[in-house]
């Protein structure tokens, strides 16, 4: 590790930390709108009726929209990604993992943890690269999904 | 939307339907509004430029939800996306024709699951793959 590396033992002590978890309500418009967004016109996330025709309770949530998703303001507590010494910021890359599917109607409560982090040196000079993982749980208790999130600075 | 496809019918090396995209600075707009990032980099040029970037780019986690839709629409109703990821390697921008492809590498059963494995991207309009990544997708058997 170069003697003036970026990472501080403060931030590694935040590996593994699990955050408060935030709860959210998911609803029909947001996933409309996310849909709308994406440019995804399967009724499954538009037409109610035609979701509980195919057995569905409401609009199904689409792939990533679970991970994707308008934030509530209020959140449960700070996120559990460090901030960055380094300023610009990109998004390096998404996991996913759904184990069943999320519907509007449904609450999640969603805790997060920093699992990796890394300073690399590369084009745009000195990056800090974090991997942040996302656990979603119903209102029944069943983990739903999973995600990671792999933040660059630079 | 076509027909619901099946196990059986899937063969190693196969190509799923594409999807293209060709995003203005409007849908990152939408996208920001709907997905809560509003980082300036999506639609503030001059912020874009500042940050080192060749102009306002396309959000990843966008071009992450356009590869959930090629799976969602592949699998049909009765498949279900079980997991998939992506690396965003490439800058893309609005105005461009993006297209996100699939190919199958493999399928098995598990867990009483039929699994499917593919390789997933998308390409920008010179065909370079700037967004590789993976997935597993369950499908129905023809019974």
């Amino acid at each position: 590790m170069p003697q003036d590396s970026i990472i501080t033992p403060e931030m590694r002590s935040r590996i593994g930390v699990e955050s408060a978890p935030t709860v959210y309500e998911i609803e029909k418009e947001p996933i409309r709108r996310w849909a709308d967004a994406i440019g995804d016109p399967n009724p499954l996330y538009h037409d109610e009726a035609y979701a509980k025709q195919q057995g569905f309770t409401s609009l199904v949530a689409p792939p990533g929209f679970i991970a994707q998703y308008a934030f509530p303001v209020k959140v449960g507590g700070p996120p559990p990604r460090i901030a960055s010494p380094l300023a610009r910021n990109l998004n390096g890359g998404n996991e996913y993992e759904f184990f069943s599917p999320v519907q509007a109607g449904d609450v999640l409560s969603v805790t997060g943890k920093l699992v990796d982090l890394q300073e690399r040196s590369g084009r745009m000079g000195t990056m800090l690269i974090q991997v942040v993982e996302m656990t979603y749980k119903n209102q029944r208790g069943e983990i739903v999904a999973k995600a990671r999130f792999t933040g660059i600075s630079y | 939307m076509s027909g619901q496809v099946f196990w059986e019918d899937v063969k190693v090396g196969m190509e799923i339907p594409a999807l293209v995209k060709k995003p203005t600075t409007q849908q990152l707009v939408r996208w920001a509004g709907a997905s809560g990032d509003f980082y300036q980099i999506h639609y503030d040029k001059d912020f874009a430029l500042g940050n080192n970037l060749p102009g306002v780019i396309v959000h990843g986690a966008l071009k992450s939800a356009w590869l959930g839709q090629l799976l969602g629409d592949w699998v049909g109703l009765k498949g279900f996306v079980k997991k998939f990821s992506c690396s965003y390697r490439g800058m893309d921008v609005p105005g461009d024709t993006l297209t996100l492809k699939g190919t199958v590498t493999g399928k098995r059963v598990e867990g009483g699951e039929r699994l499917v494995e593919l390789d997933i991207w998308m390409e920008n309009g010179k065909g370079e793959k700037t967004t590789p990544g993976q997935a597993m997708v369950a499908l129905p058997s023809r019974g």
